[in-house]
């Protein structure tokens, strides 16, 4: 079985049947891609992924555990990690805290062990500290880790949410227009990261893109989205040669 | 020194406004020595503290769990009456020592466990909906604590909310609480020392607290409470620790309180929405998420009215000018616009005073 | 017949409440603020019919149309003084300094009046009418209130559905940006709401007191809070909301304390408050709002 099966998912918001029968299979460390024009459900499909909405019907699978409809925090502890199209760091605090936030559920003390700062306080935090510094150092931004993560240009911002999600240690990474609002040079750095990332930390990626050219550079897979329907699934190239593709991004 | 300028900001900060506090605490115990402090003065001393206590747990709940709470003044209640019951009902069974940390812990306690069941249906509202079910509930401790009536004679301990009459009580009895005229003769305990202590201690509580584990994914739920969800941290768990911590600080507040006056009466004025609010003053006043500004605020502001009290009927006309002005002088855009350009921020006067020094 | 009586007491006491509301529920649908003040604006219109009509002996009418020219008078300069420098500043800032204006009217009434109650002679003279053979007696001030209020709710809410200055209202209360840009005066519309507010507070606070006649500085604190209850309770921003809100607060209030305990009456009121926002958080007519993500 695939690491993500997602079955016939489906939402309605009121009357609007935002997606409908969307189906989806990943394989473990495959980097896949989700495209689709402006509004095409791509962000609500990533938002029924992570529990944020509840699918109105259909099955997700995450490596055999059914994660459908359960709580946001559960299915990141099952394995599930994002970032957000409007970034969503916790801006008031350092670059390291959004790190080690990420890395909550991976180190433990209790409250009153942080109130009386036993010796376990201390051990921890370092411990906290030390990992987090190499998950920075991946984007280098270890040098910037006391800077608060609303003063970091908007790149870094983007780079350190991916940082974030990572520190989860999730099984599955989604990106949502992880490239958004970046130059070209700085789009081929971060695809080179991207890369980097999901060979270094044995992540599968899905990511959601509006360019087509720069994810048929990266990514092995494609699923295209239109008005909520998948319009074609497949490998890469064969999707981007797709008539009905071209004519749905293209127009007739 | 050098040890000092290794530890980091936050808790450098710390330790100064710990020296400071214990600095005021040795001045006034001499000037009070020498005879040197008025009565009203001295009066003040303790209270101050214990407004203090509730300023800094009421600042944990709004700048650092991000929630307007108008209630607070009802977990002080809480802290007060229930340790001010014990104190009397065990006067003359417990020592004095162990009977008042026993009150203080009581007191601590039940304003916490008040704290978690009212955060459980609370915290499911936010804004402005969470802050008038909090001044709801503040309000209903006031008015249920003022038809209690509670006796305690040879028999045990009778409970009524009609009044002392249906209590039925041997003629040996004594009341403990006594509806609106509350609870008399709680013994004074609560020391200047003591009062300055627990507020010490208060401050090195929420200071680790803020820098730990659980501070960091409280203040990420404040941040961004979608993004703390995806990143995996039980949202509602912490809400509830941190709130119930803001509730139990506000009860030591109300257990010195409580044991710093003979009489112990639930009004609006000292356990209503009033103090709440006045308390609220503080703590924006002070700077949210400043602890010790919050310190800092409520002994100055407690002060204020009774050094104007020479000019009797205007003091406290005068009070709400002075905190309309700082809130205007503070806040405003239009305002803040003008003293930057003026060279009159916080930060470039303070920058002028380190530049007098270096001269110096 | 004591049930009915009660009931119609609790219209009366829950239309002055409605009327409050109206001021609280206004001005947070439209600057987006909890005005705290507004609750010693009561206070202040009701020392000024006060003034009028057993100082000057002016007719009740007179009086009346005075403290509502005062208030509303009041309640614009109060805006432009204090709360416009604050628009663009958090909402906490503004709300502190609304508490300091209301120690600042407080306080000032305080000087001016002396702490000791005074004793407000009803504006309304008319005795009432006795219903079913004299069982049921319905006092004038009653009868009055509930009328007053209800006509001032049908005039509201079509100034707020038919006029310029009122569509204008709703356009800034649902969009300040957008409104700016279509070419409404935000400044004025602001200034208009909490003058209407204002002037709404008057009639209340002549009302209250015809009804609960001791007058001191704090006689408005207790009401502004509970009608700013009532406005949450019917939906903050809803001008319908706050006539039910106040309605349901009021007769609730009267019934606790006939039937179960006059000292617990605030109690029981504010617990309906929180079991109301338990089940709809957002108050009976309040409209959900939820973040994008």
């Amino acid at each position: 079985m695939a690491l993500l099966e997602v079955t016939n998912l489906g939402i309605s918001f009121g009357g609007l049947r935002a997606v409908d029968e969307f189906n989806l299979s990943i394989e473990k460390g495959e980097l896949y891609g989700l495209i689709g024009p402006n509004g095409a459900g791509k962000t609500t499909v990533f938002n029924m992924l992570t529990g944020i909405y509840k699918p109105t019907d259909g099955t997700i699978f995450l490596d055999k555990d059914d994660i459908t409809g359960k709580k946001t925090a559960d299915i990141n502890k099952a394995g599930v990690a994002r970032t957000f199209q409007n970034i969503r760091l916790f801006g008031d605090q350092s670059v390291l805290d959004n790190v080690k936030i990420g890395l909550h559920n991976s180190y433990d003390y209790g409250t009153a062990t942080g109130i009386f700062r036993l010796p376990k306080y201390f051990a921890t935090e370092k411990q906290m500290d030390k990992k987090a510094l190499e998950l920075l150092s991946v984007f280098g931004l270890d040098s910037m880790a006391d800077v608060l993560a609303s003063n970091l240009p908007y790149g870094k911002q983007r780079e350190l949410e991916i940082a974030r999600a990572l520190a989860t240690n999730p099984k599955l990474l989604l990106l949502d227009e992880p490239a958004a609002g970046m130059n070209p040079n700085e789009t081929r750095d971060l695809m080179n990261t991207i890369a980097l990332i999901r060979k270094e930390f044995g992540v599968t990626i899905l990511l959601i893109e509006h360019d087509m050219k720069l994810v048929s550079g990266i990514c092995e897979k494609l699923t295209v989205l239109n008005f909520g329907r998948v319009l074609a699934q497949g490998e890469t190239s064969a999707v981007l040669n797709d008539p009905e593709v071209i004519k749905a991004y293209l127009g007739e | 020194m050098n040890k000092y300028k290794k530890l980091n900001k936050s808790t450098q900060k710390l330790i100064r406004t710990i020296c400071v506090i214990a600095v005021l605490y040795v001045v006034m115990t001499i000037m009070d020595g020498t005879g040197n402090l008025s009565s009203l003065m001295k009066g003040l001393l303790v209270p101050v503290c214990a407004y203090s206590l509730v300023a800094v747990g009421l600042n944990l709940c709004v700048g650092y769990l991000g929630e307007l709470s108008l209630g607070h003044a009802g977990f002080m209640c809480v802290g007060a009456f229930s340790s001010a019951f014990f104190s009397r009902a065990f006067q003359d069974v417990i020592p004095d020592v162990p009977r008042f940390i026993l009150a203080l812990l009581i007191g601590t306690v039940v304003a916490a466990l008040f704290g978690f069941l009212i955060a459980i249906p609370v915290l499911r509202l936010s804004g402005d909906y969470l802050a008038i079910v909090t001044l709801a509930f503040g309000e209903i401790i006031k008015n249920v604590i003022n038809v209690m009536y509670v006796g305690m004679d040879s028999k045990g301990i009778h409970f009524s909310i009609k009044d002392q009459l249906s209590l039925g009580m041997e003629p040996d009895g004594k009341m403990l609480i006594n509806g609106p005229q509350g609870i008399t003769g709680t013994p004074r305990q609560s020391t200047f020392f003591i009062a300055v202590l627990l507020l010490i201690l208060a401050l090195v509580v929420v200071h680790n607290f803020v820098r730990s584990r659980t501070g960091r994914a409280v203040m990420a739920i404040r941040d961004n409470q979608i993004a703390a969800e995806t990143v995996g941290l039980p949202v509602t768990k912490y809400k509830l620790v941190a709130f119930t911590l803001s509730a139990a600080i506000a009860g030591v507040g109300g257990v010195l309180y409580a044991h710093n006056i003979n009489s112990l009466t639930a009004t609006t004025n000292n356990f209503g929405y009033n103090m709440s609010i006045m308390i609220l003053v503080y703590v924006v006043l002070g700077g949210i998420g400043n602890f010790s500004g919050s310190v800092i605020a409520a002994v100055v502001l407690t002060m204020l009215p009774e050094l104007l009290r020479g000019l009797s009927t205007y003091r406290m006309l005068i009070y709400s000018i002075v905190l309309i002005v700082l809130m205007l002088f503070n806040w405003a855009p239009g305002i803040l616009k003008w003293r930057d350009e003026h060279g009159l921020t916080t930060a470039a006067i303070v920058g002028r005073f380190k530049k007098k020094k270096e001269v110096r | 017949m004591g049930f009915l009586t009660y009931l119609i007491n609790g219209l009366s006491l829950g239309s002055v409440y409605a009327l409050i509301a109206l001021g609280y529920t206004m001005v947070y649908g439209i600057a987006k603020m909890l005005n705290f003040a507004h609750g010693d604006v009561i206070m202040i219109g009701a020392y000024m019919c006060f003034m009028c009509m057993s100082n000057s002996g002016m007719p009740a009418i007179v009086s009346i149309v005075i403290a509502i020219v005062c208030c509303t008078a009041l309640g614009m300069v109060i805006e432009k003084i204090a709360y416009k420098p604050l628009r663009k500043a958090t909402n906490l800032a503004v709300l502190i300094t609304a508490i300091g204006v209301s120690y600042f009217l407080q306080n000032m009434a305080l000087m001016i009046f002396g702490s000791n109650p005074v004793s407000f002679t009803s504006v309304i003279s008319w005795e009432g009418i006795s219903l079913a053979g004299g069982n049921l007696k319905i006092a004038g001030n009653t009868i009055v209130t509930i009328i007053t209020c209800i006509l001032i709710m049908i005039a509201l809410v079509w100034f707020v559905k038919n006029t310029k200055p009122g569509q204008a209202m709703r356009a800034v209360s649902e969009d300040r940006d957008a409104a700016t840009l279509m070419g409404i005066n935000v400044n004025a519309t602001i200034s208009l709401t909490f003058a209407i507010g204002s002037g709404l507070a008057a009639i209340a606070g002549a009302l209250l007191c015809s009804s609960y006649p001791s007058l001191t500085p704090y006689t408005g604190s207790m009401p502004g809070i509970k009608a700013f209850t009532a406005a949450v309770f019917g939906g903050i921003g809803s001008i319908p909301g706050a006539l039910i809100g106040g309605l349901l607060l009021g007769v609730i209030e009267i019934l606790a304390r006939a039937y179960i305990s006059s000292q617990l009456a605030d109690a029981i009121v504010f617990a309906v408050l929180i079991i109301v926002l338990l089940v709809k958080p957002t108050g009976i007519l309040g409209k959900q709002i939820k973040e994008k993500v």
